[in-house]
């Protein structure tokens, strides 16, 4: 999305790896958010387990989690891995479209696609996917992940108060853009899909 | 999405696409029978319909829950999934790895969501890793598999693949003899391919030793042969060359029969290529123009 670089990698369903974390009747869903040291403008070296990446991973992990049927896969585990290579605000929501593709691609069944964008307010007018230079700003930054069919809200996060009204208007430019992913996506996949199928033939 | 891992030129790109280019026309797979997660599905309410594989109902109508193909058997309406995990059914033929050596079984590695479960009762021999699949236990999804039969046993000599399994179609015939070659092709529904220098069926009162073969990255030469059952250059040559048609195919996403794979292999003999130049740009371009052809004069053949 713009000039943030995301990439995702999805391993599973498999076996659980860790026999305690092991659940009866569904799956487990694990991810692991990283973001690579050279993916700012200035070089900075994070530490693995820091707070903004746990709750990122955290943040992505539960979205996933709603529209993954779990039920459908008892006893294993799904591993969600996103990098960020390259950061212009949003990752967040990056991250998120990033792992839906994934995780649709490797076949796995979904309730939904999520979709995320995140919307933010300054000088007055509602924004859509602050770059850094936006966010730095120090304006509110709405992060939104809806479930495009169902029309549901999986995701809503928001820094710094925002009015009722303002929220209101970013809330909805917000969920057009989480729209627009979503037909981008679904055009995508249905394109990757139709070429796995013919080039395999009958 | 996945893009060919081999650098192309300018000419070789434009020769890929119109080969591409080339199958899309002779494919009659109209487009609207592709689906992507949560996509509805028409279907005919009057007459009922059943529900299968990849689909859920929401608010009365049908939605795919993974991208894939719409099929309609009767009133079954499933989707056949693309690149998922190996589904495995009863009667399946599979090649997997022996991992974990508990008592009275032995769990089995096969590219599933969980390892399959290998009873020492089910089994003739004292050592296999290749095997059927016997039930599945819907319930908790366990695997079972047996190896009663003289043709399933332990595979040595020879070299493991791994290819997506939607590119191997579940048919009669999952070994296959290479009498030209002296060389054993297993083609396991779970997309592990074993190829293999020929044995004969043999009477198994030898060595009932557990060979533990441990993982490196996929693909592997068993060296750890004895010295007295040599496998010959050539033989070793032909296993390369067989298993790098295999890589080629599985990057061009091209299913894969006995027939193709012996096809390609040609191919690369003829044109002379170098079992490691196989690998290389110029020679997708030339399977997948052979490709193009091959399935052309088959629809030829057809109308």
């Amino acid at each position: 999305m713009g000039n943030t670089k995301v990439i995702a990698a999805v391993y599973g369903p498999r076996k659980v790896q860790n026999w305690g974390q092991q659940i009866n009747d569904q799956a487990l869903v694990r991810c692991e958010y990283r973001m690579a040291n050279f993916s700012t403008g200035d070089r900075v070296r994070r530490p693995k387990g820091d707070r903004r990446t746990t709750e990122i991973s955290l943040v992505i992990r539960q979205t996933m989690e709603a529209c993954i049927m779990t039920q459908q896969m008892p006893r294993t585990q799904i591993d969600i891995y996103v990098q960020v290579l390259q950061a212009d605000g949003g990752t967040r929501s990056a991250c998120i479209n990033a792992a839906t593709l994934a995780l649709a691609a490797a076949g796995i069944p979904m309730r939904d696609l999520v979709t995320s964008c995140s919307a933010g307010y300054l000088n007055g007018t509602p924004l859509l996917d602050l770059n850094y230079v936006e966010d730095s700003a120090g304006g509110p930054d709405v992060t939104l992940g809806i479930l495009p069919t169902l029309d549901r809200v999986t995701l809503l996060q928001a820094d710094s108060k925002l009015t009722m009204d303002a929220f209101e208007s970013v809330m909805h430019l917000a969920t057009e853009g989480c729209m627009a992913v979503a037909d981008y996506i679904r055009r995508l996949l249905r394109e990757h899909t139709k070429q796995l199928e013919l080039r395999r033939g009958v | 999405m996945k893009e060919l891992q081999v650098s192309l030129n300018q000419t070789q790109k434009i020769r890929l696409q119109t080969a591409l280019q080339k199958l899309q026309d002779l494919s009659s797979k109209v487009d609207h029978s592709i689906v992507a997660v949560a996509d509805t599905i028409s279907v005919n309410h009057e007459d009922g319909f059943l529900k299968g594989h990849g689909t859920f109902e929401l608010g009365g109508e049908v939605v795919a829950t993974v991208c894939g193909v719409v099929e309609r058997v009767n009133k079954l309406v499933y989707i056949r999934a693309l690149r998922p995990r190996y589904q495995a059914e009863r009667g399946d033929i599979i090649v997997g790895r022996v991992v974990e050596i508990v008592p009275e079984r032995w769990k089995v590695e096969i590219n599933f969501s969980q390892d399959a479960v290998l009873m020492l009762s089910s089994m003739n021999m004292p050592d296999g890793i290749q095997a059927e699949v016997r039930d599945t236990f819907q319930q908790d999804g366990t695997l079972h598999l047996q190896a009663r039969s003289r043709k399933y046993g332990k595979l040595e000599k020879g070299q493991l693949l791994t290819v997506s399994p939607y590119l191997v179609k579940r048919s009669k015939q999952h070994f296959h003899h290479l009498e030209e070659l002296g060389i054993d092709l297993i083609l396991g529904s779970n997309g592990y391919i074993w190829i293999g220098e020929h044995v004969e069926a043999r009477d198994n009162q030898e060595n009932p030793s557990n060979q533990q073969n441990d993982t490196s990255n996929g693909s592997y030469v068993n060296l750890a042969v004895p010295e007295k059952t040599y496998t010959a250059l050539e033989k070793r040559q032909q296993i390369c060359r067989i298993a790098n048609a295999i890589r080629v195919l599985s990057s061009l996403g091209f299913n894969m029969t006995k027939e193709i794979i012996m096809e390609i292999v040609n191919l690369s003999i003829t044109l002379n290529v170098e079992i490691h130049e196989m690998l290389g740009a110029e020679f997708y371009v030339r399977v997948a123009e052979k490709e193009v052809e091959r399935r052309s004069s088959l629809k030829m053949g057809r109308g």
